[in-house]
């Protein structure tokens, strides 16, 4: 059998570029992980539905399961990793997190931190029903959502108030 | 000295997993060989060949191994858990087939490769020769028994359980009222969000394995995999990582995989690890739930139970690893918080040609309690009474403790009671969903056009089931606190729990306490965690390990600064005379001394060395019964479970044109006696409750007459998002246990178990129709209402 069609790319991740070379039919979330070696990118479906796996492309939520890695040659892409500051200041959606006890085994919460960043920049004063739509593509099994969404409300209040981040 | 325990303090957990750097299984092993079986696309079928030679050519192809290849214990079918007198023809799989399979799902071929993507294509290429067998799917088929899933097993039936604690026919005669029913709870899953996985290195010259896998009891999968491969128990570490959620399905084990990976790593000479994908939890993991109950209940006009007999046939798949635990619990914990004179469960466990069926979170009481509650909502119909009124009159009372219900419990100990007060839950939830008021409140919406409806559901938990589990308690010479305990982790916040036990036991900061579960390097001896365990076993005996470190510690300070003890306290990692803050020495310092030395590593260590003066010359170093250290070991073993109860009441709307049930309140009134952290308690019924939301109303395992799972996918197994499910108000009620120091009870499952009965009756209480199946979806509530001959009920409809 023939051996798998290779190609370079590069993938800016969290700001850092890495050139590698991968066979063409790599998902993103599997080069993230295994060739880049950032596990925090979580997979927990592979087709697209879950959201653990979420990472941000030039700043939007996509689901990385769904996504070739070559396909994103040299696009900004942004992981849980690469959320806290460069000094390790938690962003306000981590420590809200902590604070209302919005994960218990962490495997989706990746999936959750990224697309509420990304939700609270275009909307950082969400009301209630707001933040639940704005988790609503999210599969939880462990939190039943509600400190979530108390989680968005209060990353939102942190951000507003600049106590972190 | 600050209050820890008790209090909602912030998980020590969170700070890895927020940033991404948990380590789940996959996140370990990047350089592994991986893994990817060939499974059976029959729910029946003989396996008459296996064909590799396609998948040869495969660059990067390191082994296909079929049943062929296995041997010794390995070449044997799986354990069988947990027997029982019962499970007459309990009957286990192998770890690849063996000649036969009997559910979509089993494995077949296993496929080592450099990577998963080889390993699929290799996968792919294997050609399997099937001869299709007849195929059981559900409850009636495998009763009919026309067809059978074991040819040894002529009627489908694994086990009867009989659980009897009086004449139920006596008082089912002498009973003034009688009412007879039948309802079915449909299959559902554990459905964590991480798989299950495995990783496996073997140490060649060591002889020596260590095994990661993503499960709920890492010293029992020890114990499978030395036995199975043939190993000493102490050439074999296995390592529960973090763990993605279990809720019941990682307590099965040993795993086809748990086995085969790590022989396969053997075999091979290099890491090996397999991942499990969406598709293969759905075809090839556990489910739970589904049965077929018939209820004849007895009462008197005041809608006192007297007796009650209930008929369940539980389908448990094609195999039985795991017993028949999940029948027994259903069929002690029905009884919930009631006291029926007479009370007789029959149990047939029946084979399908299915997925196997294994505790998940609840692990056969939300069936149980669906059946309890359907008979006291039933009662009250039928008398006309108030729905809370009826159970109120059923209530055991607190001064009946401890309660006697003259059974056997999953753990082998009679039923008994230890603790409760369940009219006060009842008063309490009442109050909080303001039940008394309801009515204004559907007289308001009917106003405006709107159907709600409220409803209610009662339970008891049976949790902390033994045998045991064991605590380590040491205090390093930098004062640092390590704790292990050998049961498992998936979320429940164990590392923030123990470490706050164990701070508030001994006297130190929360922040010098590190915690470790799950690994066998740290803790050989455990069960597991599963049966909402895990606080009351590993917490109190945590507690027990830190009562003794604490008094040695207090006795070697007493000498150092001649004192006595009793004069002594531990205030944040001090040892000091109580009033005299100043006459004090450092915790650190006393596990120094607590280690007499020969050899100074360091300046602290001097203190312990032979020539320091605290040396007395006519005592041996290390005195009779003592021992170097400051640390301990020590165990909790139950004499019983402890029985944690609870109450739910949600207030739902139908909506009348497309039949969509919103719930537009959710209560719980919960006691799971003395709370460690309120805040991990309050999110473990925030969980169960979503659980409980999504059997209820959605969750169900579509298997075709073929026995095909038509629904293994996310996109079509519907679990609650964010939108499905309510805002929870909760109460607490604390009644500790009397069975343990810590006065603790579980709470791990309590918030599922209620779910389906409590949403059923406020549904029927809405609609005015009788729920007799569920998960109940807008189509079957138009079919009911169209339907439905018993429309009796005084609901708006």
């Amino acid at each position: 059998m023939s051996p798998e069609q290779q190609r370079p790319v590069t993938l800016v991740v969290n700001g850092v570029g890495h050139r590698v070379t991968i066979p063409v039919r790599r998902l993103l979330s599997d080069a993230i992980r295994h060739d880049l070696g950032l596990t925090g990118t979580h997979v927990g479906c592979e087709h697209g539905v879950c959201g653990s796996c979420t990472v941000l492309l030039d700043g939007r939520p996509v689901r990385s399961c769904l996504l070739l890695a070559v396909s994103v040659d040299g696009a900004e892409i942004t992981t849980v990793e690469g959320l806290a500051g460069a000094d390790g200041t938690l962003h306000p959606v981590q420590q809200a997190f902590t604070e209302c006890h919005a994960l218990q085994c962490g495997f989706c919460t990746p999936g959750f931190l990224l697309t509420i960043a990304a939700g609270l920049e275009d909307n950082p004063a969400p009301t209630e029903d707001e933040a639940t739509e704005l988790i609503s593509g999210n599969l939880c099994r462990c939190t039943g959502y509600q400190n979530i969404r108390r989680a968005v409300l209060r990353a939102a209040e942190l951000r507003r108030s600049g106590a972190a981040g | 000295m600050t209050q820890i325990f008790g209090e909602p303090v912030h998980r020590r957990e969170d700070a890895r997993l927020t940033t991404g750097r948990g380590r789940y299984l996959d996140d370990l092993g990047n350089d592994a060989a991986a893994v990817a079986f060939v499974r059976s696309p029959h729910a029946h079928a003989r396996v008459r060949d296996v064909d590799v030679t396609a998948a040869l050519d495969v660059d990067g192809l390191l082994g296909i191994y079929t049943y062929e290849d296995l041997s010794g214990p390995l070449a044997d079918p799986l354990p069988l858990l947990i027997p029982h007198p019962a499970l007459v023809a309990g009957r286990t799989g192998y770890p690849l087939a063996n000649g036969i399979v009997r559910h979509v799902g089993e494995p077949i071929a296993m496929v080592v490769a450099t990577d998963r993507y080889v390993a699929e294509d290799a996968a792919a290429l294997i050609d399997v020769d099937y001869e299709p067998l007849p195929v059981v799917v559900g409850i009636d088929a495998a009763r009919r028994a026309t067809h059978l899933v074991h040819q040894d097993v002529p009627d489908n039936v694994g086990a009867r359980l009989v659980q009897e604690n009086a004449d139920v026919v006596a008082e089912l005669e002498r009973a003034p009222h009688r009412l007879s029913f039948s309802q079915t709870i449909e299959r559902s899953a554990s459905m964590p969000m991480e798989g299950r996985g495995v990783y496996a290195r073997w140490d060649a010259e060591d002889r020596s394995l260590r095994v990661y896998s993503s499960t709920q009891t890492s010293t029992s999968v020890r114990a499978a995999i030395a036995t199975k491969l043939e190993l000493s128990p102490g050439k074999v570490e296995v390592v529960a990582p973090d763990v993605g959620g279990g809720f019941g399905v990682k307590i099965v084990h040993p795993w086809p995989e748990e086995l085969l990976v790590p022989w396969a790593a053997r075999l091979l000479g290099r890491p090996v690890k397999w991942v499990e994908d969406r598709r293969e939890h759905f075809i090839s993991s556990a489910h739970e739930r589904g049965q077929l109950q018939e209820i004849t209940a007895g009462y008197d006009d005041d809608g006192r139970l007297l007796a009650l007999d209930v008929r369940i046939w539980h389908d448990h798949g094609a195999y039985t690893p795991y017993g028949i635990i999940v029948p027994i619990i259903t069929s002690t914990q029905l009884l919930g918080p009631y006291k029926p004179r007479a009370y007789r469960c029959t149990v047939d466990s029946v084979y399908t040609n299915t997925v196997i069926v294994t505790p998940y979170r609840g692990a056969g009481r939300p069936q149980g309690c669906f059946a309890m509650e359907r008979t006291m909502d039933r009662i009250s119909d039928a008398l006309g009474l108030d729905r809370t009124e009826v159970r109120e009159r059923n209530l055991i009372r607190p001064e009946e403790f401890p309660y006697d219900h003259g059974l056997t419990f999953q753990d082998g100990r009679p039923l008994i009671y230890d603790s409760g007060d369940y009219p006060e839950c009842l008063r309490l939830l009442r109050e909080l969903v303001d039940w008394d008021g309801f009515e204004s409140v559907r007289a308001a919406a009917a106003a405006e056009g709107r159907t709600v409806g409220i409803g209610i559901a009662c339970y008891v938990e049976g949790t902390g089931v033994g045998p045991y589990e064991g605590g380590h308690v040491q205090v390093e010479n930098s004062g640092r606190v390590l704790v292990s305990t050998g049961l498992t982790s998936q979320g429940q916040g164990h590392e923030t729990a123990f470490a706050q036990i164990v701070a508030q036991e001994l006297g130190v900061l929360l922040d010098d306490v590190v915690v470790t579960t799950g690994d066998t390097r740290r803790f050989g001896y455990a069960v597991g965690t599963f049966a909402s365990r895990a606080a009351v076993m590993s917490g109190n005996a945590v507690a027990l390990a830190a009562r003794n470190v604490r008094a040695k510690a207090l006795r070697i300070a007493a000498e150092a600064l001649e004192c006595s003890p009793e004069d002594l306290d531990i205030v944040d990692g001090t040892v000091q005379v109580r009033g005299d803050p100043s006459s004090a020495i450092a915790l650190a310092t006393v596990a120094v001394l607590s280690n007499p030395l020969r050899y100074a590593f360091d300046d602290a260590a001097r203190a312990a060395t032979q020539f320091a003066p605290r040396s007395d010359p006519s005592r041996p170093p290390v005195d009779d019964g003592d021992a170097p250290g400051l640390e301990s070991r020590d165990y909790y073993s139950p004499i019983r479970s402890t029985f944690a109860s609870g109450m739910h009441a949600a207030v739902v709307e139908v909506d009348r044109e497309t039949f969509e049930v919103r719930i537009l309140r959710y209560a719980v009134v919960h006691d799971c006696g003395t709370l460690i952290n309120p805040m991990i308690v309050e999110g473990q019924i925030h969980g169960g409750v979503a659980q409980g939301v999504g059997g209820a109303l959605y969750e169900v395992m579509h298997y075709d007459e073929h026995g095909q799972l038509l629904n293994a996918s996310f996109m079509d197994f519907l679990m609650p998002y964010a939108t499905e499910v309510p805002h929870i108000e909760t109460a607490h009620l604390q009644t500790p246990s009397p069975l343990n120091p810590l006065g603790i009870k579980g709470a791990g499952e309590a918030g599922v178990i209620p779910g389906s009965a409590c949403l059923a009756s406020a549904i029927e209480d809405a609609l005015g129709v009788r729920i007799a199946a569920m998960p109940v979806s807008p189509s079957d509530l138009f079919e009911l209402l169209a339907t439905d001959p018993e429309r009796t009920r005084s609901g708006s409809a």
